[in-house]
Parts: C-alpha cells; sequence; structure tokens
C-alpha cells in the first residue's frame, strides 16, 4: 500500500483515474453489448488511416487539447479565464476562408481559383488571433479589467466579425491541400498531429526558458514578482498573446475539417471545454501554479465523456445532462474539501495532531 | 458625514453608469428624437418598453449582483431560464397543470438547484465557474429532455391573462394622440412591476440585513470575514440559492413575455446579466457593488439595443451588427471605468 500513498500524492493522479473511470465505462457497456470487452482500444487501418474509438476521441480532442494549453498560461498567470478562444477560432477560420476565396465567394473547387497561396491564408488566421489576444491582453495587464469581461468583448463580437468577413455566407473550400489539416497525415488524424506538435513546442517553451516560473510567480502574486523584478505586464500579455494564437491554431484546424467557414458553429461552447479541461486537470483557477500535462488530459477526459455517451446511444441535445453529472462527481473527488477530509481520518488513524483543517 | 465618505469611496462606478446612461439616451434623444429623424425615441413609451423587453433580465442581474459581491459568477442562469419556460409551457399547454401549482413549482426548483450549487461552491470549495457551468449543462440539458420542440402557451388561465394586462402611467404622464384621436397612454406590464419590487427588495436585504452584508464581507477578504465570525461557508450558499430563486422569478417572467419554451431560448443571457452587473460597476472580484448599479446596467444594455434598432442602417447588415456595436460600446464603457479608477488612484 506504500506505492499508492506515493502515487496517490503525485499531482496526474486523480486526472489520471478520472480518465480510467471513463474507459471502465467504456469497458463495462461493451461487456454488456456482448462485444469483444476491449473493442474501444481496438484500432485497425481502414483506407490508410488509423481508426477505432481511441483515434476518434484524440482525434475530436485535438482542438479542445490545443485551447487547454494556452487557456492553462492565462488562467495560471492571470487568475481569470478567456472565454473569447471559441469565438476567436471562428474568427480565424473565417478570416483564413475569406482570403482564400476573397469576398463574397462561397465555393472554391480549383486550386487555380484561390487568391492567394493556403499557407497565407492559414498564417493570416492565425495572425489575427494572436491579435485578438494581444487586445484581450492589453485589456487585462495594462488596464487592469477582470479577464472574463475583458474578453467578454470578443466572445460577444469575434462570431460576428467572421460573419460580416464572409458577407453572412459560408465559404465552402474544397480542396484537398486545405482539407489536409483536418485529414489525415499518412496514417494518422492531422489535428492529433498539429496538437502534439504545440504540445511539443510549448513543454520545450516552458523546460528551456524560465516562462513558466514567471507565469505562476506573477499569477501567485503580481505585486510580489514585479518588486522582484518580473515584468508583470509582459508576462500576462504574453500569456494572452500565446493563448490567441493557439486558438487560431484551432480555428484552423477546426474549419479545415469541416472545409468551410461556419462562423456560427464553429468552436461553439469549446471554451466552456477548454477551462473545464483545465480544471478537470487539478489546476486552481484561481491563479499561480500549473500544469499542463493535466489540462490536456482533462481536454481529452471531457472528450472521452462525449464520445462515450454517443456510442451508449445518448441524444445529442441531452448529453449535456449526463456530462453536468458527471463532471461534477470528477470536480467533487479533487475538491479540497474531500481531500481534506481524507487526509484528516487518515492523521486520525494514526494517532497524530490531526493537522488537516478542512478549508 | 460618515455617509458622505460611504459615498465616495464606493459609489463612484455607479455615478459614472448612471451619467453614462443619461449620456447614452441623451444622445439617442438627439439622433433619432428630433425633426425629421424623428422615430419615435423620444417617446416615453420607448423608454418603457426598454423595462418591458428587460424585466427578466433585471431580475437575474440583481441575484448575479450578489454573486458578484462574494467573488463568485453564476454562469446557469440563461439555461435555468429556459428550463423554467419549457417546464411552464410544457405543463400548461400540453399536460394541462394549472399555472398555481407550476409556478410554485418553477420557484422551488430554483430553490433547490441553487441549494445544490451552494453547497458544491460553499462547503466543498470548488470553484463557482466549474459548478454553475455544469449547472448550465445541466439544465439545457434537461430542457432538451423535457421537450425538443418550441411550445407555445395558447391555454388561457390566469398566467396569460396577468402577462397581458397593461400597467398605465398614473395622470396620463406623457400621453400622446395618435392619428385617429385616440389618447394613447404609455404603460408598463406586471413583469416590469415584479423586477422593480425585486430590485427594491434586493437592496434593502444587501444594506440593512446580515446576511446582505455578509455579502459584501465575504467578497471583500474571505479570511478576514472568516476569522471575524461570519460563516462564510453559508453565506456563499445562501447567495446561491438567492441568485437561481431570482433568476427562476425572472424565468417566469421571461416566459410572460415570450409565452413560448424552445431548447435554445435565453441563450447568452447569462453574459449580459454578467455585463449588466459589470457596467454598473459591481467588480468580479468581489466586494464592491450596487444592485442598483446592476440595474442601470441592464437599461444600458437595453438601450444599446434600441439605438441600434432605431438605426436602420446596422440593421440592414445583417443580424450580427448589433453584437459588434454592443462589444464596441461595452469595450467603451470598460475603458472609460478604467480610465476613471486610475484617475482616482492618482488623486489618492
Amino acid at each position: 500500500m506504500d506505492w499508492l500513498k506515493k502515487v496517490s500524492k503525485k499531482p496526474l493522479f486523480l486526472p489520471l483515474v478520472s480518465v480510467f473511470l471513463v474507459l471502465i465505462i467504456n469497458v463495462v457497456y461493451d461487456a454488456i453489448q456482448g462485444n469483444y470487452i476491449f473493442e474501444f482500444l481496438k484500432f485497425e487501418l481502414k483506407e490508410g488511416a488509423l481508426y477505432g474509438r481511441i483515434i476518434d476521441i484524440l482525434n475530436r480532442g485535438s482542438e479542445a487539447a490545443i485551447l487547454a494549453i494556452g487557456m492553462t498560461l492565462v488562467v495560471s498567470s492571470s487568475a481569470g479565464t478567456d472565454i473569447s478562444v471559441g469565438s476567436v477560432m471562428s474568427l480565424a477560420g473565417s478570416l483564413c476562408c475569406m482570403l482564400l476565396a476573397g469576398f463574397g465567394v462561397t465555393h472554391v473547387r480549383e486550386i487555380g481559383d484561390l487568391q492567394m497561396p493556403i499557407f497565407v491564408g492559414v498564417i493570416a488566421g492565425i495572425a489575427v488571433a494572436g491579435l485578438c489576444g494581444l487586445f484581450n491582453g492589453f485589456l487585462v495587464a495594462k488596464m487592469k479589467i477582470q479577464p472574463m469581461v475583458a474578453t467578454l468583448i470578443f466572445f460577444t463580437a469575434g462570431r460576428a466579425i467572421g460573419l460580416l468577413l464572409t458577407n453572412n455566407k459560408m465559404v465552402y473550400i474544397h480542396l484537398e491541400q486545405f482539407k489536409v489539416f483536418g485529414g489525415k497525415l499518412w496514417i494518422f488524424p492531422t489535428p492529433t498531429v498539429i496538437a502534439a506538435a504545440c504540445i511539443l513546442i510549448m513543454t520545450l517553451i516552458l523546460k528551456t526558458t524560465s516562462l513558466g516560473m514567471y507565469v505562476q510567480s506573477v499569477g501567485i502574486n503580481p505585486k510580489a514578482s514585479r518588486i522582484a523584478g518580473i515584468n508583470s505586464v509582459a508576462i500576462i500579455l504574453l500569456c494572452y498573446v500565446i493563448c490567441g494564437l493557439f486558438s487560431g491554431v484551432a480555428g484552423i484546424v477546426a474549419t479545415s475539417r469541416i472545409y468551410s467557414a461556419d462562423s456560427n458553429n464553429i468552436g461553439l461552447n469549446l471554451e466552456l471545454d477548454a477551462i473545464l479541461a483545465v480544471a478537470l486537470g487539478g489546476n486552481s483557477l484561481g491563479g499561480g501554479r500549473f500544469n499542463l500535462a493535466g489540462s490536456i488530459i482533462g481536454a481529452y477526459t471531457i472528450q472521452a465523456i462525449t464520445t462515450t455517451m454517443y456510442a451508449l446511444g445518448v441524444a445529442k441535445a441531452q448529453a449535456p445532462v449526463y456530462k453536468a453529472i458527471i463532471v461534477i462527481l470528477i470536480v467533487v473527488v479533487q475538491s479540497p474539501a474531500v481531500k481534506a477530509y481524507f487526509a484528516h481520518r487518515k492523521a486520525q488513524k494514526e494517532g497524530g495532531l490531526a493537522v488537516a483543517g478542512r478549508s | 458625514m460618515n455617509k458622505k465618505k460611504n459615498i465616495n469611496s464606493h459609489s463612484i462606478l455607479l455615478l459614472i453608469t448612471v451619467g453614462l446612461f443619461i449620456l447614452l439616451y441623451a444622445a439617442g434623444y438627439f439622433m433619432y428624437g428630433f425633426g425629421a429623424n424623428a422615430k419615435g425615441f423620444e417617446k416615453l413609451q420607448n423608454f418603457l418598453d426598454i423595462f418591458r423587453t428587460n424585466a427578466a433580465l433585471i431580475c437575474i442581474a440583481c441575484g448575479m449582483t450578489c454573486v458578484m459581491l462574494t467573488g463568485g459568477i453564476d454562469i446557469s442562469v440563461g439555461s435555468l431560464v429556459a428550463m423554467d419556460c419549457m417546464i411552464l409551457s410544457v405543463g400548461m399547454e400540453n399536460s394541462g397543470i394549472s399555472p398555481s401549482l407550476l409556478v410554485p413549482f418553477v420557484l422551488l426548483i430554483g430553490v433547490v438547484f441553487g441549494a445544490v450549487q451552494g453547497y458544491l461552491i460553499g462547503y466543498l470549495g470548488i470553484q463557482p465557474f466549474i459548478v454553475t457551468m455544469a449547472g448550465m449543462f445541466f439544465a439545457r440539458g434537461m430542457t432538451a429532455m423535457i421537450c425538443t420542440d418550441q411550445v407555445n402557451i395558447t391555454v388561457d388561465n390566469w398566467f396569460k391573462q396577468v402577462a397581458a394586462v397593461k400597467v398605465y402611467m398614473p395622470f396620463e404622464l406623457g400621453a400622446v394622440v395618435n392619428k385617429r384621436g385616440v389618447k394613447m397612454v404609455p404603460y408598463v406590464n406586471i413583469p416590469v412591476v415584479i423586477a422593480l419590487v425585486v430590485v427594491v427588495l434586493v437592496f434593502l436585504m444587501l444594506r440593512y440585513t446580515r446576511t446582505g452584508r455578509s455579502m459584501y464581507a465575504v467578497g471583500g477578504n474571505q479570511q478576514s470575514a472568516a476569522l471575524m465570525g461570519l460563516n462564510t461557508k453559508r453565506t456563499k450558499m445562501i447567495t446561491y440559492i438567492l441568485s437561481s430563486f431570482l433568476c427562476s422569478i425572472g424565468g417566469v417572467l421571461y416566459c410572460m413575455n415570450t409565452m413560448c419554451g424552445t431548447t435554445t431560448q435565453a441563450l447568452g443571457l447569462e453574459m449580459k446579466a454578467i455585463s449588466s452587473a459589470v457596467i454598473g460597476g459591481t467588480l468580479l472580484t468581489g466586494g464592491v457593488g450596487n444592485v442598483f448599479g446592476s440595474f442601470v446596467g441592464v437599461l444600458i444594455n437595453g438601450t444599446i439595443n434600441s439605438l441600434v434598432s432605431f438605426n436602420g442602417e446596422l440593421t440592414k447588415l445583417g443580424g450580427t451588427v448589433p453584437n459588434v456595436v454592443s462589444a464596441f460600446l461595452l469595450f467603451l464603457f470598460i475603458m472609460l471605468q478604467a480610465v476613471f479608477a486610475k484617475l482616482r488612484e492618482r488623486k489618492q
């Protein structure tokens, strides 16, 4: 039992347990259905691409995972949430499609009809998302406006600007070269590869520079960090810009997945999934210490819950009910009061002084 | 003397808000109220219509203010309103249950819903954003579980009759004689009266009761409040119960205005309530704010919508333009508040 105690102290323990719980539900379901009990773990090559429920979860959860990276930094540095990411995703996708097709054009079928190379459109989309992040960051870091209120502006306007850019229409880009971002790369689904690349880049940045430490220090106490010589304004600004850039990437992936700019639906409610991912990963929404791996596991947990529910035959409109119940259960298990209760019981058992107060 | 100091230190944001509302309304008055451009903005009825369309939002914003005072947030309100409307319309229309039973039932649901959220937030210490987000998912999903279609209330019962009652202004204030020679006295409806009563009650509650003052204390500094001997956990729970209860009242009022229940009803209402409270000078960090400010914040939001709809050019561009305009105006308000706050800081 000693190793169990040691393992349960690790920060990633509870997020991982939640993933396993979701997977166990899958196993039980498969067993009841009389399928091979590890049905969901099975993957095969179909039409030159990997196929299976796990792959599907990894694929569909990519956008949320990419968003969760930026969101973790934002939450950690400014004790607030960026609720504009979903709208900014949609804006990035709309701008990209509009640039590729030209204003007012709704269909592109030939490579010759493109107004500009695909990579220009993609980079412009990501750049405009970065600008949105800069704007949010400016309001939060420089003007000292509460993050949720500052990002409320783009939450309201982002989607609407996207619709204005595409002249209130859907823009379709029927090109294999464009579909690749949401399609497959060799045998892997491209969104998964892009998500992995984003995670890798961010991890490298955090490991090789002291950005991670600065972010945590600013999140815990901006005044003290300023006195210690950290430019807290610049750090918070940078976090919001990174979050914006990542929402741009996620927006391009989501747009390419349906090869069209659907401003009304791209990234809808995804900001909530991203924030939820951060919380499920065991991060405090009050700022300070963060755990990137936890957030990413959290994002995939949410996707696993969603996919599992569809597999269980729950209708799309009713799925939120079960999602809410599962999320509450997971968070209750991770809550400080429950943790303190177990710590208290343990202390009583050992006969020592019960120091673990219930917060 | 003490009272004067109080106004100086806490109510400056409220004064700014009231000033800006007057400014905004005056701008509309001069743009659409005079000469060739006169489209009816100058009429008292237009002013009262802002109340009529936002009666539910006023109630919800009051609850939101209380929650934000304690440093929390409640984003479940929009979905809860949708669920209330769906229960009311399905109950009356499809099941034929009397509204005398349904309305208390809906209010009870609000209390229970708030109690669960409040317990999770107050006693288990889970972040309000997460709990109320789950609440939002839950309520929206339940709405779809009850019925996925739009249900219109056509049954004639007291609920419909009350919704149709017009409360005329006393002394024929601002009465206009129309082309046919009929005297049109400006009116409001019952939801507006209820909403105004709610504002006054919540205002008095926050100012003069122990619970109300505890909310300010918990939001200002939770640790100090706990050391002072306040039961912070209970205060938080009560706050969320109050918020969901007021939201349910708002849901009933919303249903009186729309007379239908759909799954997409009141989408984004929580954001409107939050932005109203923020424009009204309530800080998301807690401890500072006023119900009256949120009330004015709702009026400002309503005036923005009214201005956008009065401007034909903006509505012609498509349904999304009001969103861009509101966001831009929200940005202006926030910046103005920030600048004022900075100026004050410099003075001290």
